[in-house]
């Protein structure tokens, strides 16, 4: 047996759009261990709940990400609107619901073009981000900004999409579906991409549920655990079924997230056609009391919002646990005994969200 | 299986030419509605001071006497709380952002003196 080596894995390193270190213990060529250490990027957000009154905090929580932005602002929101009692209106959670599942659709073509650079498929990363393009668009329409929306606020929501605009956009993203099948046909079809994927990082369902994994990682390990079966916001008119796949590979995990590209779609006609005229925003009063966890559904997984409130207008606790926190463990088991030439693609399939899981 | 699952897009791409815009030559069309600078009609401003304690990011600076309204383009987040409290809707968002800042300058308005002042 040939002697261990430590080689270390980031922060910077051509794969990793953010930095997160691993110190990969090999044997030849064969990953025995990784430890991993985070904390680079950390920003200290959580604390300005201390600074920045329940209201404002808002524009702060849709800053801890910059890819599910809405849905870190929509979770902070659904937390206050329990501290302070309120009952926002229902044309309000269905926007929340059209604007996630927007954002879900650009956050799983960024993975798509992001996993298919780290495996070296050029071309099929400048499709996607080409496809990722188009519904940014349709998000800056419809909220005026392309990567923060601004949209989500506490009572509410900040925009209407007025009946016109609605048709305009199921009938753009009814036209993109077609594009999400040609390019989700190379991903899943693709003899190269199927070399890279199939069997390759495993994650049983016993070892995803006993290390707390979530999203889509969770789901390609056969277990159908989805928050929004749980019917935050207006999911729970929806009809809602989680995409599970069984094989718990990263190519279980691709193909959750290219399936959830259709699901997404379907939720957003669905949640279209149930919406009725109404107001958008109800006014906030009082201040916040208690304690409330908010929980909702990124394209990453579950993340949590602890809030904390003393009924002044200043939250006394706020804490976030994010999607990407919890798929460390169930990757470093993922990494364990795999070849180090399939160390990027694995750390790509739990999606990884460096400063979302740092603050 | 397919070993070639790309090509017909890329055949595709090839006959239709770039996807990006030719920026700048081929100036953007911004959408009705994109968050961009903040502008102010002066003259219909009454320097209540609301867009100052509501602004998120402390960009705002409204002085009454003597009458200022200035902005720090570089702090602002272009959120448009200021255009929603604003009592005489003389604040607006444009679809465009502001040209790109070489210094840290601000913007001050004041009544009936039309273009903005800038000061470091």
């Amino acid at each position: 047996m040939s002697g261990r080596t430590v080689i270390p894995f980031g922060p910077q390193h051509p794969v990793l759009p953010e930095p997160i270190h691993l110190d990969l213990v090999v044997e030849d060529e064969k990953v025995v261990e990784a430890i991993p250490s985070i904390g680079f990027i950390h920003r200290g957000l959580e604390r300005l709940v201390e600074k920045k009154d329940f209201v404002d905090f808002t524009y702060v929580a849709e800053r801890i990400c910059g890819i599910c932005s809405f849905i870190h602002g929509m979770t902070y929101c659904m937390a206050v609107e329990e501290l302070l009692k309120l009952e926002i209106p229902e044309r309000a959670k269905y926007l929340r619901v059209i604007w996630s599942e927007l954002s879900r659709i650009h956050s799983h073509l960024l993975w798509m073009g992001l996993t298919a650079d780290a495996f070296g498929f050029e071309s099929l990363f400048m499709q996607s981000w080409q496809l990722r393009e188009k519904i940014l668009d349709i998000i800056e329409e419809t909220t005026g900004g392309r990567v923060i929306f601004g949209s989500a606020k506490v009572g509410g929501v900040r925009r209407d999409i007025s009946a016109d605009k609605l048709q305009d956009i199921l009938k753009k993203l009814r036209s993109y579906q077609n594009q999400f099948a040609e390019i989700g046909g190379v991903f899943l079809r693709d003899a190269t991409v199927k070399h890279r994927m199939q069997g390759v990082g495993v994650l049983t369902s016993e070892q995803a549920q006993v290390l707390g994994a979530v999203g889509p990682t969770l789901r390609g390990s056969g277990i159908a655990a989805d928050l929004r079966m749980t019917g935050y916001a207006a999911y729970g008119k929806l009809g809602f079924s989680p995409v599970v796949e069984t094989a718990g590979d990263c190519y279980a995990r691709c193909q959750v997230r290219i399936r959830e590209l259709d699901q997404s779609v379907d939720l957003i006609e669905k949640a279209a056609a149930q919406m009725a005229e109404g107001p958008i925003e109800v006014k906030v009063a009082g201040t916040p009391t208690g304690d409330f966890f908010a929980r909702t559904e990124q394209p990453r997984g579950e993340v949590i919002y602890y809030a904390k409130g003393n009924g002044t207008k200043f939250l006394q606790r706020m804490r976030v646990r994010t999607p990407t926190f919890a798929n460390i463990p169930p990757l470093l088991t993922m990494l364990g005994g795999c070849q180090l030439a399939d160390v990027p693609v694995i750390v790509l399939t739990i999606d990884p969200c460096i400063s979302c899981a740092e603050r | 299986m397919s070993l070639l699952g790309m090509t017909g897009t890329i055949i595709k791409n090839l006959c239709a030419g770039p996807v990006t815009e030719r920026y700048p030559f081929v100036p953007k069309e911004y959408p009705a509605g994109a968050r961009g600078k903040v502008n102010i009609e002066i003259n219909k401003c009454i320097f209540c001071g609301i867009c100052q304690r509501k602004c998120p990011t402390a960009a705002i600076t409204v002085t009454k006497e003597p009458k200022t309204w200035v902005i720090d383009r570089l702090r602002c987040i272009s959120c448009s709380a200021c255009v929603e409290v604003c009592p005489k809707k003389c604040l607006a968002l444009d679809v465009k952002y502001s040209p790109c800042s070489v210094a840290a300058q601000k913007d001050s308005f004041l009544p009936d003196a039309g273009t903005p002042s800038q000061t470091a």
